[in-house]
């Protein structure tokens, strides 16, 4: 239990201390080394998941065409460089697998959480930054795994990223339902250790170790929305644990949970009874949506922040803001029906889900209109982060009303399981949140790695990246209207999806053009990182407290003190100050004297209600509880 | 050291920052918070219970969720006897009294009364220790009459209940043939996955309390100045216990 012993300001003591190069780069403590470290593997795996994504749309392109290459790349999946079927389900669940859990939560999540947290609120680390540390290994050894199932004779996991009984829960159900799945559980069971250790941490350090003067209420809102999306993870993440643990039973002790009297191959009835698939839905989706705004949430505050500073204005309704952000939590946990519609469920729970479901739209739309009215009239400057964030903002609107279609419940039979629903949740959650993270990355470049990004790279992987995004996810809206089902291998096998060849080319095309795009990002990340123009201490000249830190990074963050916090993050185009922001660290000099020493001179129960949190006080009032 | 932090707490108001706004350390935070989402963890699991159990239809094939009043009636030494959920009564009972002394090596840890914490450290691990042993022979006993993760014959027929309700309280009692039948094969897998990760549960606990002794026997909190880490220990103690209650309450009680 040494871990107690290194509470952040005792460790930070010894900071003198010449580190090695293990612990200062391999089982680093310090947060800001291990945000870097999500952020390698995220990238990493994103390279993975998005060359698997390019490999089975040039398949649904031109299914009978031979790429040599395949087949020196995937050896007996590709014989003669045509896809394998089985390889094809294989690439569409580990790339969902990856893409949602290992880029869009542990990589957007991981990252920014672990940088933003205690530079936000004034942290020299975070609550603990042993089970920090132990977080990022988890979901390396987690991603280890699921590579490696990738590789194995059987092939990896096929049964979609979702991994429905029976076909995760029968060994001989298709190829990657055995050793395949049993890697992909593994590694999911690691990867909900780690997320667990992240989650409880976050929570704790934004509870617990906020700086002088760092009130609730004068948080960032990236704050809030990390805040937030470790609540939902660390309380829907278990059932996910829950889930996985029937499962593994039923896969490898012959129980019955998910499982009844199936017939296989025409061999007859299992020997199970009493179980039902169904029931494996519901425990998933209660993480599983609840997990989309683990997604989203992180790339929307991300973008409040960055589109407040860009637009040089105050974010328009903070507290809008962060209440929507409590109602899409709270919401989140009660809408998973509106992903079992077609299951059978009595008509009138669906109309209790599907009510909920439209509900999440108001939040939602709160946050929309506060972008829009935030970049109104403001002074934009657009930083590749600032574009990225705008196209946050689109791709949430355009995804977002795809949703509403979706939640109609009677609407939804039609569309469930077609191109439509892969439309939205591409839109919405793919581009959107990786816009988001984007966005993330060209802002905090410069606090993480001293230097500056360029421009002009940016700007192109900008334009292509949301440019092909549209080409990509917009026409599926059309297929899935025709009714084109999702997860198919050929369409040309279906005489009736013939008509969409073409407009799967198009995909195709638009799919390579926002890779090809993705190498402008890679390079300049790298490049960047050693050659990269020198940062300065704060270069969007940005309010919040992370820019106060020094550039050169050390560990403990800051030098002398951490800085008192006098007023909100968002005070732009100050009319009062020579320049048009006003950082939070800073006092004002003007302020009348009382307000300086305030500390003896109101009573701790007066300043209590003064600073106490807008949110709180807003609960406080719904409930009448002053 | 508690009280001086506790001094300086108080000139700044709650949620304004440079303070924690519960009072609380940030280990304590983090143990909250764990269990919060370890109580999710035990919903699924209950959750699944119940969507089976009620969703369990009497077939040709199976029969209706069997009784575990008459299932859980043996005690150790007393072979034959029908001692319908007496065992599960004292398991039940031992769990509860380690919580007890550990609420007192807790209350010692304040006083910061080192010999105390020791004395109910130890007996709040022997409690644990035989909570354990019960739920062990618990089960051997069950799989020897013949519970099996894969099927169920603790199907009760008509026959099986009448003979049951012909025996009252510690009268000789034993199966007879077409008592019992193939019943709901989830019943018995259920039993041993839910007791068996609450079980799990109580043995990390046990060796969390072994460690946290051993520190205090060695000192550390007595050089730290405070048992905190006692109150953390007890924290998942109590919520293992509360779970208990529930697990209890689930497989035996309904
Ligand atoms: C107005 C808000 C939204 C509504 C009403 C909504 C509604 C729905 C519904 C009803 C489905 C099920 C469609 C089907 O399978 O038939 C769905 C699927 C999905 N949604 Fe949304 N959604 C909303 C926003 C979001 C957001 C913000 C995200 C992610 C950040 C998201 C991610 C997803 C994903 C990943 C799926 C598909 C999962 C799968 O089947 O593989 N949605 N949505
Ligand atoms: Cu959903």
């Amino acid at each position: 239990m040494s871990t107690a012993a290194l509470h952040a300001d005792e460790h930070h003591a010894d900071h003198h201390h010449k580190e090695s190069f293990i612990s200062k780069y391999v089982f680093s403590m310090d947060h800001k080394m291990i945000s870097k470290q999500f952020l390698i593997t995220g990238i990493i795996m994103g390279t993975v998941g998005l060359i698997m994504s390019l490999l089975f749309r040039l398949q649904l392109a031109w299914p009978d065409e031979q790429f040599s290459f395949m087949e020196t790349l995937l050896g007996k999946w590709a014989v003669d460089g045509k896809l394998d079927p089985n390889f094809y389900m294989g690439l569409v669940t580990i790339h969902g697998t990856i893409m949602v859990f290992y880029v869009l939560t542990a990589g957007l999540s991981g990252t920014f959480s672990n940088l933003l947290i205690p530079l936000q609120v004034g942290a020299r680390d975070m609550a603990s930054p042993f089970m920090n540390m132990l977080s990022y290994w988890f979901f390396f050894l987690s991603s280890v795994t699921l590579l490696i199932s990738v590789f194995i004779e059987t092939g990896p996991a096929s049964g979609g990223w979702t991994v429905y009984p029976p076909l995760s829960a029968l060994e001989k159900a298709m190829p990657g339902s055995g050793l395949g799945m049993t890697l992909w559980l593994s590694a999911i069971a690691l990867f909900i250790i780690s997320s667990l250790l992240g989650g409880i941490n976050y929570i704790s350090t934004v509870l617990n170790m906020r700086t002088k003067g760092m009130s609730m209420n004068r948080m960032p809102l990236t704050i809030w929305a990390f805040f937030f999306t470790a609540i939902l993870g660390v309380l829907s993440f278990p059932v996910l644990l829950g889930a996985a643990l029937f499962l593994i039973f039923d896969r490898s002790f012959g129980t019955s949970f998910y499982l009844s009297d199936i017939y296989l191959e025409g061999v007859g009835a299992l020997e199970n009874i009493g179980g039902s698939p169904v029931l494996y839905q519901h425990l998933f989706w209660f993480l599983g949506h609840p997990e989309v705004y683990i997604i989203l949430m992180p790339a929307l505050g991300i973008t409040s922040e960055v589109i407040s500073c860009n637009a040089r204005k105050p974010i328009f309704g903070y507290t809008a803001m962060v209440i929507s952000l409590l109602g899409i939590s709270f919401l989140s946990f009660i809408v998973w029906g509106h992903h079992m519609f077609i299951t059978g469920m009595n008509p009138f729970l669906g109309s209790v889900f599907m009510i909920l479901t439209l509900i999440i739209a108001v939040p939602s739309a709160v946050k929309a209109f506060n972008y829009l009215t935030t970049l109104w009239k403001g002074n934009l400057r657009f930083t590749p982060a600032m574009l990225f964030s705008i196209g946050l903002v689109s791709f949430f609107i355009s995804g977002g009303l795809t949703g509403i279609y979706l939640g109609n419940a009677a609407l939804d039979i039609q569309l469930h399981d077609s191109y439509f629903v892969v439309a939205h949740f591409h839109l919405v959650m793919g581009s959107a949140a990786i816009f988001g993270m984007f966005a993330g990355i060209y802002h905090w470049f410069p606090k993480m790695y001293g230097r500056m990004l360029n421009n002009t790279l940016g700007y192109f992987h900008f334009w292509l990246t949301f440019i092909s995004a549209y080409l990509v996810f917009f026409p599926m809206h059309f297929m899935g209207l025709a009714g084109v089902p999702r997860r198919y291998y050929q369409f040309t096998l279906v005489k009736e999806f013939d008509v969409w060849m073409d407009v799967n080319v198009l995909m195709t095309v638009g799919a390579l053009i926002g890779g090809f795009a993705q190498l402008f990002f890679l390079y300049n990340f790298f490049y960047s990182i050693f050659r990269g123009k020198k940062a300065t201490q704060n270069p969007w000249n940005s309010n919040s407290l992370e820019w106060s830190a020094p550039v050169e990074r050390i560990h403990g963050n800051w030098p002398g003190e951490i800085p008192t916090v006098y007023r909100g993050p968002y005070e732009y185009s100050r009319p009062d100050r020579e320049l048009d922001y006003f950082p939070q660290y800073e006092q004002d000099e003007s302020a009348p004297e009382v307000l300086k020493t305030e500390k003896s001179k109101t009573s701790p129960a007066e300043k209590e209600e003064a600073e106490s949190s807008v949110f709180f006080a807003a609960i406080k009032k719904v409930f009448g509880l002053s | 050291m508690a009280n001086q932090a506790e001094a300086t707490f108080e000139k700044q108001p709650m949620w304004s920052g440079g303070r924690s706004p519960f009072n609380v350390s940030y280990g304590k935070l983090m143990m909250w918070i764990f269990l919060l989402s370890d109580a999710f963890t035990f919903s699924s699991l209950l959750v699944q219970y119940g969507a089976q159990r009620f969703s369990n239809i009497e077939t040709a094939v199976t029969t209706s969720w069997p009784d575990p009043a008459s299932i859980f009636n043996h005690f150790p030494f007393m072979h034959g006897v029908h001692l319908p959920l007496l065992f599960v009564s004292v398991m039940t009972f031992i769990l509860i009294v380690s919580s007890v002394t550990m609420v007192l090596a807790v209350e010692a840890g304040h006083r910061n009364s080192k010999k105390e914490v020791q004395k109910y450290m130890v007996y709040t691990i022997f409690g644990g220790i035989a909570f354990l042993s019960c739920q062990a022979w618990e089960w051997a006993t069950f799989i020897h009459e013949g519970a099996r993760l894969d099927s169920n014959f603790f199907g009760i027929t008509e026959q099986g209940y009448k003979h049951l309700q012909s025996v009252s309280f510690s009268d000789h009692f034993e199966w007879a043939d077409g008592d019992r039948t193939w019943g709901p094969v989830p019943f018995a897998a259920l039993f041993f996955i839910v007791t068996g990760f609450h079980g799990f549960h109580v043995f990390s606990g046990v060796v969390i309390n072994v460690v946290v002794y051993i520190m205090t026997v060695r000192g550390v909190f007595e050089r730290r100045g405070h048992y905190e880490m006692i109150e953390k220990a007890g924290l998942y103690w109590h919520f293992v216990d509360l779970v208990w209650v529930f697990v209890f309450t689930f497989f035996y009680l309904i």
